[in-house]
């Protein structure tokens, strides 16, 4: 197990890279703790896979280092990082049978065989496969392959880190929910670090501890749910992560108020004047709706269940709201923000409130 | 299952059994018609009922023939599936210059008529000229493949290994290139020696392939002639007179046309029958690993 530290990492997967654009991932240095849960999250081609990538040695990094521990593995090949991977799709040795498939990484270490059983018939267990251990990998389905994929990376007591790299997206959904608490369970157990990549956020924020949001080959934030819920550092995380996701109307930003296409909002703290691009961000959840506060028309609500979203205009603006259980729509809404829960963005990433 | 029924589908399979009649099996039925008649030319012919055959399976001469025609299939099999696996595993991967370089150097031979691949080797190999035949003599080595049989029997091979291993090769490459990379990386996450890539992740990725493979070279090799009969013509002797060399001059150079169509007749079923029983056991092998427990 090992803090993994990356040290001004940089990759381009062009021969010789000039300019910003050409980096599919920009530089970046960050330090992960050792037996953190992390997620990274971001859309496809955001770079997220590239991370992953060079931080379980299939690539080099075009600049910088990555460090596990003390240890500079930059350049050491996968086998020699002692880490575990759970691929995309399903990888298994069709030849072996299940528990073969499960022992096949500690048999090539050398390790004993009661030592072996046991480890075994705990990952088993584990994943709920205990009563098939002798069939052949090759005939069972997508779902249990992958399920063994999981076992055979967690196997190993020993290693530096565990990288899943969407492990769950051929699993049926009802599994999915139940994997991935046993994910997590296993994590409070062993406390191995482990570094989840995907594109799904109910996934990140429910498994991670800490959230690395990536966007445009950037971290543009790392932390807790909590954090990118209520202080999204970046409109990309505002955006991304919600559902509905943030709302961003560009606004003039003067002091307490912000000026949107005329109306006066009251932003619950005060800020240097910026210059350029202001953007103000609220989450659909701190919308409020009833019959005092700004006009807003309507356009469709939609019942998703627990609570019903609104979708309008505010000030010829697209906004959305979350009606909760219980609340009724006005004859006549209209619109107020919850003061303190607004965020202000200058140039896209956000400011924090405070005169300089 | 409820699928549309109509027979007038069947017009449309017309044009098709039109053509596999003329060229498949009205030639054929001649076969049988001589392979049960005796004929002395000008369209008379004696019934002659399972004489033919009979005389055919008694007759040394095509257990000769048949047995140095087991015994080359073997050895062909033997010495192309293995090296066209290996060089397969060494061919560079990834789709660059290299890469179609090679395809195409390995294609090359695959291109070559067969009756020009039996030419090149019958110069390539004379002691008086070919340039491979006076290099060994020139060495030192007594090498004649017009009058040694083994050596006739090496340069056969020889030729067919080096006409046809391209072919495994290449569908052994097919097979490999549609092996996802992340089976690699996850073999050395798990520290997987060589030899267990080959055995776990490899060989059965290319089963299917291999299968295809082991059947074509198979079915080919047993039906050899034109290289054989350009380069030894079946000598010194009968040494290198494979099935299709001695029924070719039982038929054309004897005109024994009864004992020959009988002979073409059991040699096709030979061939038919071996290679279902290749089919039949692969697929088997397929399954059993396919379905329910191990061991």
């Amino acid at each position: 197990m090992a803090r993994i530290t990356l040290e001004n990492l940089a990759h381009s997967y062009l021969p010789k890279p000039v300019s910003d654009a050409d980096f599919a991932l920009k530089q970046m240095t960050h330090i992960w703790d050792d037996g953190g849960a992390y997620a990274l999250l971001g859309a496809s081609g955001c770079g997220k896979t590239t991370l992953l990538n060079i931080i379980s040695g299939l690539l080099t990094p075009s600049q910088g280092r990555v460090l596990f521990g003390d240890r500079d593995v930059t350049h050491a090949p996968t086998a020699e990082r002692n880490i575990a991977q759970v691929f995309q799709f399903p990888v298994v040795y069709d030849t072996m049978t299940v528990r073969e498939n499960l022992a096949f990484p500690l048999r090539n270490r050398g390790k004993d065989a009661g030592y072996i059983a046991a480890r075994v018939g705990r990952i088993a267990q584990m994943i709920g496969m205990e009563h098939g251990l002798d069939r052949k990998a090759r005939g069972l389905t997508a779902d249990a392959k992958q399920k063994i994929s999981l076992g055979r990376g967690m196997v190993r007591e020993d290693v530096n880190a565990i990288l899943f790299d969407e492990p769950l997206t051929v699993i049926d959904p009802h599994m999915k929910w139940e994997l991935r608490t046993q994910l997590k369970q296993l994590h409070r157990q062993f406390g191995h670090t482990m570094i989840y990549v995907t594109h799904d956020q109910t996934e990140a924020l429910t498994f991670a501890d800490k959230v690395v949001v990536m966007h445009d080959g950037r971290v543009v934030q790392m932390g807790t749910p909590e954090e990118l819920f209520e202080t999204p550092a970046h409109t990309f995380v505002g955006y991304f992560i919600g559902s509905p996701g943030m709302n961003l109307f560009p606004a003039k930003v003067q002091g307490r108020e912000a000026d949107l296409g005329g109306l006066r909002i009251d932003l619950g703290a005060d800020y240097a004047p910026l210059a350029g691009e202001t953007k103000i961000g609220i989450r659909p959840e701190y919308v409020q709706i009833s019959d005092q506060g700004h006009p807003v028309s309507i356009s469709s609500v939609e019942d998703v269940g627990r609570h019903r979203i609104l979708r309008g205009r505010l000030a010829g603006h697209p906004v959305n709201a979350i009606l909760h259980e219980g609340e009724s729509l006005p004859a006549e809404p209209r619109l107020g923000f919850v003061p303190g829960r607004i965020n202000v963005y200058h140039d896209d990433w956000r400011v924090a409130p405070g005169k300089v | 299952m409820d699928r549309p029924w109509n027979n007038k589908a069947w017009f449309l399979v017309l044009p098709v059994l039109a053509l596999v009649a003329i060229s498949a099996v009205i030639p054929l039925m001649t076969v049988v018609n001589y392979a049960f008649n005796d004929t002395f030319g000008n369209n008379q012919f004696f019934w002659a009922g399972l004489e033919w055959f009979d005389e055919m399976i008694h007759s040394s001469r095509l257990h000769g023939a048949l047995g140095r025609q087991i015994l080359f299939s073997a050895i062909i099999l033997a010495i192309e599936v293995p090296l066209g696996i290996f060089i397969a595993l060494n061919m560079p991967k990834n789709k660059g210059f290299w890469s179609s370089l090679c395809l195409v150097l390995m294609a090359l031979p695959l291109l070559i008529p067969f009756n020009v691949v039996g030419t090149i080797w019958q110069i390539f190999g004379r002691v008086d000229i070919g340039l491979l035949g006076r290099t060994l003599s020139a060495l030192g080595v007594d090498y004649n493949y017009v009058s040694d049989p083994i050596d006739a029997w090496i340069t056969v091979i020889v030729m067919d290994v080096w006409h046809w291993t391209s072919l495994v090769a290449l569908l052994c490459f097919a097979g490999l290139q549609s092996i996802p990379q992340a089976y690699y990386q996850a073999a050395k996450i798990d520290q997987a020696s060589r030899w267990a890539v080959f055995r776990h992740i490899e060989l059965p990725k290319m089963k299917g392939v291999l299968l295809i493979a082991v059947l074509l070279r198979f079915m080919d090799s047993f039906m050899i002639y034109t290289e054989p009969f350009v380069v030894t013509g079946g000598g010194p002797g009968n040494a290198t007179t494979f099935l299709s060399i001695d029924l070719a001059k039982m038929a054309t150079g004897q005109f024994d046309l009864g004992p020959a169509a009988a002979f073409s007749l059991m040699y096709f079923l030979v061939i038919l029958l071996i290679s279902w029983v290749f089919y039949t056991v692969m697929t088997n092998l397929d399954r059993d690993e396919t379905s329910g427990e191990a061991k």
